[in-house]
């Protein structure tokens, strides 16, 4: 809908506004003291948060699977950080072995699942979540059981170490940047856009010697490895993990957040990830029943707007300009139609 | 060898809440294409209704689960259906399994909220004597509640086989448009699965609670157990729902007492990894032909 400069431009100012965010600017004078260490604690988790919805989103949105897994994705990246860094193994290389742990976990769980229906992805990460999570709360010996493993140590960079929250947040944000940017070339490229034909018409796609099959499990690995980079990126954060986090609950509020955000859509997993991550924070007064608010909303906006937030937007925003560029208009309101 | 008839005994009891759940899940898939998420739920919160009857309103247990059971199809059949499935229906299949997903939620939040966190006990049907039944030991309420289970299971396969009103209930699942063409009220008989569902909820609900204590999260592992035991016996089958709910129920109980408690929840978990890879269709299922 926008031009190309004007996109990077927008992207810029986000990115920069994000990066100043939690930084005091009243040395520059500017009269914004920044956040406070637990408000830039939130925003680096809605960082983690958002890079393991942009996995589900890949999987989700473009590949058209379920995935019921995602938490327990991060999970394994998690815990693979966790023991790697207390082990005296840099950070970079537990990063890379989390993703990488998590990529095979998908080829070896989507291989026999997508040979058959549709929704058996689905019911294989289900039982692969369960699983999972049973791994971490028994096997103390390596996982400390439902006491989990503290301590664990923030990485450095280039000598200087990230204790400081803000230091932390900047370096999630560079790494988000990248994943980010890696999603964008991925989609973009002639090998993402068969992803796209799979969702719109998987078999069309198969008919154009597209091999659906090879793609959708690719496209389950790779969400599945964001999982795992943004476990390798929770667990210095947080730097105390225990199994709660990784259970089926967390993997299917994963799927709600994209879908709330808007699947299919490049901004949605970012967008629902802030709700996922802020609503709690902003209902902070309703206590208990916040739970059951988020569950409310979720279900009237699948009545009343299925394409998410993202959707709900573009809906409002082409009703807005339709009376001055209706032949414009008119092919994005088919394109955005399509589920 | 006692030891694993009394297991085995045990595992039919709790396999045959199970596929009072799973019978419901399939049903629902069948008829309408709906993944019922919030099944373990359904299964939770009924006990609930009738712990508020006896507690709230001072009712005797009987009277209180009926109200449940009676509650359950208004809210869980007739309610779920109008208020979520049908604006969802034409949606596509994604938004109604995230809606049930967080109706899943609603449920155990309000539960917890509105009731109470903690385990709730629960009466039992049938007193909870032990009896020695061919040299094994089990109790009278096990046994009840085998008997009642199968008792329901019976008469829903002979509803469904030999009435006229259930045969055009299987055909609006097999062949909507052919059924309609033919006369059938294919949106009634929907209407009917959802509300035999909730039933079939109810009264599992019913079942369950006196052994498991009523507990809020406890539709986690049951909507599990039922989900499983719906692909393990075939998910297109109102008979793979029985055959795969009492499958997952026995081995639940061996793999507790013979591998180890703490992974007895993943028995069942590698049983329907095992059958997706050698037996997609399930255990009795027949392959679904699917045109483009």
């Amino acid at each position: 809908m926008t031009s190309g400069p004007f996109k990077l431009a927008l992207v810029v100012t986000v990115v920069a506004l994000l990066a100043l965010a939690p930084a005091d600017l009243t040395g520059f004078d500017i009269p914004w003291p920044g956040l406070k260490r637990y408000g830039t604690y939130i925003l680096t988790l809605w960082l983690v948060t958002a890079i393991a919805a942009m996995g589900v989103n890949l999987i989700v949105g473009y590949a058209g699977q379920e995935t019921l897994a995602q938490a327990a994705f991060l999970g394994v990246g998690a815990y693979t950080t966790a023991l790697m860094t207390k082990a005296g193994i840099p950070f970079g290389v537990a990063f890379l072995v989390a993703g990488a742990a998590a990529f095979i976990i998908g080829i070896v769980l989507g291989f026999p699942a997508l040979r058959v229906q549709k929704h058996y992805l689905a019911f294989v990460t289900l039982a692969f979540t369960v699983f999972v999570w049973l791994l971490f709360r028994n096997e103390e010996w390596l996982t400390g059981g439902v006491s989990g493993i503290s301590g664990i140590p923030r990485p450095s960079l280039f000598g200087q170490s990230l204790r400081l929250a803000l230091h932390y947040y900047w370096f999630t944000l560079a790494v988000a940047m990248l994943l980010t940017a890696a999603m964008w070339w991925l989609l973009r490229s002639p090998w993402g856009r068969a992803f796209t034909a799979l969702r719109e018409n998987a078999i069309r796609a198969e008919s154009l010697g597209v091999d659906v099959r090879t793609y959708t499990l690719l496209a389950f690995a790779i969400g599945s490895a964001y999982g795992g980079f943004a476990g390798a990126l929770y667990a210095p954060l947080v730097q105390f993990i225990d199994p709660a986090p990784f259970a089926l609950g967390p993997s299917l509020l994963f799927l709600l957040m994209i879908v709330v955000g808007g699947a299919g859509s490049f901004v949605g997993p970012f967008i629902g990830a802030a709700v996922a991550v802020l609503l709690p924070e902003w209902l902070r007064f309703a206590e208990g029943y916040y739970l059951i608010i988020y569950a409310v909303l979720v279900m009237t906006m699948m009545a009343f707007c299925p394409s998410g937030i993202v959707g709900l937007a573009q809906r409002l925003t082409v009703v807005r300009r339709r009376p001055q560029q209706q032949p414009v208009a008119k092919p994005a309101v088919l394109e955005e139609a399509k589920p | 060898m006692m030891d694993f008839f009394q297991l085995v005994i045990a595992g039919l009891a709790t396999g045959a809440i199970y596929a009072l759940a799973a019978i419901g899940f399939t049903l629902l898939w069948q008829t309408s294409q709906t993944i019922n998420f919030a099944q373990g739920e359904f299964v939770m919160l009924p006990a609930f209704f009738a712990l508020a009857g006896m507690t709230w309103f001072g009712l005797p247990f009987w009277l209180a689960a009926l109200l449940a059971i009676a509650l359950s199809i208004i809210v869980l059949g007739l309610a779920f259906k109008t208020i979520i499935v049908d604006p969802l229906i034409r949606q596509g299949v994604l938004p109604l399994v995230i809606s049930t997903i967080a109706l899943a939620t609603f449920l155990k939040e309000g539960v917890k909220d509105v009731y109470s966190a903690e385990a709730q006990p629960f009466p039992t049907i049938l007193p909870d004597t032990v009896i020695s039944l061919f040299g094994a030991k089990t109790s009278l309420a096990q046994i009840g509640v085998l008997a009642i289970a199968f008792a329901a299971i019976f008469a829903l396969s002979w509803f469904l086989a030999h009435t006229r009103m259930g045969r055009q209930m299987q055909a609006a699942a097999q062949n909507p448009t052919v059924a309609r063409i033919l006369g059938v009220d294919v949106e009634r008989m929907i209407l009917y699965t959802f509300l035999i569902n909730a039933a079939l909820a109810a009264l599992a609900s019913l079942l369950i609670s006196p052994g498991y204590l009523a507990k809020f999260t406890n539709g986690e592992t049951l909507g599990l157990a039922a989900f499983v035991a719906a692909i393990v016996g075939g998910f297109n089958q109102v008979r793979g729902a029985i055959v795969g709910g009492l499958v997952v129920g026995v081995i639940d109980n061996l793999a507790a007492a013979y591998v180890s408690t703490a992974y007895r929840q993943a028995v069942p978990l590698f049983l329907l990894v095992a059958i997706i890879l050698l037996r997609p269709q399930g255990l009795v299922g027949r392959r679904e032909e699917r045109a483009v």
